[in-house]
């Protein structure tokens, strides 16, 4: 019994070395070395200079701007991309034909394959003056100037961050029991209602999912907003490339991300709690 | 007969990097956006770890087989380093980058695995402070001459008698303007503010750089382009901020928006000045009459030089004339030796972009070290940028 266990624990160890080891060399290490940097001095030069100070933390309102750039643009371009994905992922997994699904499916996924930082560059061309605006000055239509907006930003967002919007959708949809919408239809809701009162609250674990994916990955985003809009609008993921590659001011640059780590695990928990409150905790099986 | 794991793959690792060097190569290759988007570096790593990109050996005695460079994009011409693996057995891999900054900050947090690079006049000091690089051993460089160079461009090499670092090319900091869409003509820093905020209103582009940016509105009031003072530089930000509800863009990768004509007005050096009036004549380069940025680029070697043999080798070869008049014909800008502006062709020697006249250069300063590690003009940028 006890030769057996205990062979059970060593192997389950074992097994979990592996990813232990990657966490503490990849994660917790540079998390450590993150948080001592973020209570130091820059050096005249740049860099790091040890020191411990919580003068990096209270000059964080240096930054409020880029903060309060990033909140906006996180809820707003996740919410953005939740209304364009939440179509797409009804459509596949409850109204597409079997065999067109996986195909779809792959469909959603292939973009993927090539870097974001590719495919937003060639959303430049698409959008800049030899693009769409080209076009349009073909049938008449003059001097319309598309990139370096608002909205090529959150055309960008969309575009970039819509299959990991689709997917979690897509898994919870796709597990929807589908004698329970007969079952509400047989029971007189209108297809709104049932639709609101059934699918949509069945499937709300895949959206939260997805909102907080996404949501998340934008508050680092920095990528889309320089190529698309110009380099007008600055997020934290933009202080933070300026603050560790131009102004080397490693410390305030660590207390910034030590800052954005913590405002991205309130909003997981929160996410999380939600979720569960609104539908995770009263699933409801039929067999 | 045993598979590859490659045929799976949805590109091979080959392929990728083809794919990749195509598009450093191809016009998007400017210092920003490599920087901006860590392709230089990741090119970089590549090559070091993964052992994609092709690095034949070849045996040398003394040399090794190969050694790295950190330097700028399409900065050298490409059969530099093929004739110097030919002479020499030395493969050179050629990592890109996106700043001073960036180097620096790279070299600063130590084994970047370079035997020689490409740094900014205004940075010598600074790597030498901070003991990165060390003085060069000019019995290696037989090929270089210190008579035959403008001290006007080499002076920053030499600190204290002590030479750190020879000189590649020169250039300067001024402004690009397409001429049918803006038919007045500019000679100042004051016209490319004004302008910006009236007839090119969402067509101006800065860069997304403070030493320039700042320095050119600090021009604005005629202060030095350097300027450290807190009065001149609330001043440059007062102007800053009021511009920049008028630019179309805060970036240093400005030449895809004025070739698209979607920009009408950048910031610009003299590079990408003769790129884009090569390619679009209406395009043309204009030098701030109150004066702004004249600035060399140097070789340096770093004091944990892997293979400083190698190092020494390539910038002996670099300063051959005969090699060198080639690298400024492929990259475009203006030698600092006389014996390679002797075997310039002329028109090459007469693009007033690239020499221009001496009334133009006299206003001009070089970058200086403190403006470069300065912390307030950094958190200005970062509030012109988040304003």
């Amino acid at each position: 019994m006890h030769g057996n266990r205990f062979r059970h624990n060593f192997l389950t160890a074992l097994l979990l070395a592996p990813a232990t080891a990657w966490l503490v060399v990849f994660l917790v290490l540079p998390f450590i070395a993150i948080a001592v940097f973020s209570v130091g001095e820059r050096a005249p030069e740049g860099g790091y200079q040890a020191a411990f100070t919580l003068a990096q933390y209270a000059n964080l309102p240096a930054r409020a701007t880029a903060f309060w750039n990033t909140m906006l643009l996180a809820p707003v371009g996740a919410l953005a991309c939740l209304l364009v994905a939440y179509p797409v992922a009804y459509y596949l997994a409850l109204r597409a034909p079997q065999r067109w699904r996986l195909i779809l499916l792959a469909l959603v996924v292939i973009p993927f394959w090539t870097s974001l930082l590719m495919r937003t560059y060639a959303w430049m061309y698409i959008l800049g003056g030899r693009g769409i605006p080209a076009l349009l000055a073909l049938v008449g239509i003059e001097d319309v100037r598309l990139i370096n907006t608002p909205g090529a930003v959150l055309l960008g967002i969309v575009y970039g961050y819509l299959p990991l919007m689709i997917l979690p959708i897509y898994v919870s949809l796709e597990r929807l029991d589908r004698r329970l919408l007969e079952a509400s239809a047989d029971l007189g809701a209108t297809p709104l209602s049932t639709f609101l009162g059934v699918t949509l609250k069945l499937s709300l674990p895949g959206v939260m999912t997805g909102f907080s994916l996404v949501m998340i990955l934008l508050l680092g985003e920095y990528l889309i907003p320089t190529l698309l809009g110009g380099g007008k609008v600055f997020f934290i993921g933009n202080a933070l490339v300026d603050l560790f590659l131009q102004s080397r001011n490693w410390p305030f640059g660590s207390a910034i991300a030590i800052t954005l780590v913590a405002v991205s695990v309130v909003v997981l928990i929160a996410a999380n709690r939600i979720s569960t409150r609104v539908s995770g905790a009263r699933r409801v099986d039929l067999i | 007969m045993s598979k590859s794991y490659r045929d799976g793959l949805p590109i091979s690792p080959e392929n990728f990097v083809d794919q990749l060097m195509r598009l450093k190569r191809g016009s998007i290759g400017r210092r920003d956006f490599l920087g901006l988007t860590g392709l230089g570096i990741a090119t970089a790593v590549m090559a070091r770890e993964i052992g994609i990109l092709p690095t034949p050996a070849f045996a040398a005695e003394n040399l090794g087989d190969r050694m790295s460079i950190a330097t700028w994009p399409n900065y050298h011409d490409p059969q530099t380093f093929e004739n110097f693996k030919k002479d020499t057995g030395v493969a050179v891999e050629v990592n890109v980058f996106g700043s001073n900054e960036e180097m620096l900050a790279k070299l600063q947090a130590g084994a970047s695995g370079w035997s020689l690079f490409v740094p900014t006049n205004y940075t010598i000091s600074t790597y030498k402070k901070l003991g990165i690089i060390e003085p060069l051993d000019m019995a290696k460089l037989a090929n270089f001459d210190g008579k035959s160079e403008d001290s006007r461009f080499t002076a920053e090499g030499t600190i204290d008698g002590t030479i750190y670092a020879v000189p590649k090319n020169w250039g300067t900091t001024g402004f690009a303007v397409n001429t049918k869409k803006l038919a007045k003509p500019m000679t100042s820093w004051k016209e490319f503010w004004d302008t910006a905020m009236a007839e090119a209103d969402g067509r101006t582009m800065v860069h997304d750089y403070q030493l320039t940016t700042i320095g050119n509105a600090l021009k604005y009031y005629g202060y030095s382009f350097n300027s450290l003072k807190q009065d001149e530089l609330a001043k440059a930000e007062e102007l800053l901020l009021k511009v920049k509800p008028h630019l179309f863009a805060v970036s240093s990768d400005y030449q895809p928006g004025m070739r698209a004509g979607d920009a009408w007005m950048t910031m610009c050096w003299t590079n990408d000045g003769a790129q884009l009036h090569r390619d679009i004549p209406e395009i043309a380069y204009v030098l701030g009459k109150e004066g702004g940025e004249i600035w060399t680029d140097f070789y340096a070697i770093p004091k944990d030089a892997p293979n400083k043999p190698a190092g020494y080798a390539l910038l002996n070869y670099l300063m051959n004339p005969q090699v060198a008049v080639k690298e400024h014909l492929a990259n475009g800008a203006p030698s600092t030796d006389a014996r390679v502006n002797k075997l310039l062709p002329k028109e090459v020697l007469d693009n007033p972009i690239l020499y221009p006249a001496a009334d133009l250069l006299t206003p001009l300063e070089f970058g200086a070290a403190a403006t470069l590690t300065d912390p307030g003009r950094a958190e200005l940028m970062a509030r012109f940028k988040s304003a």
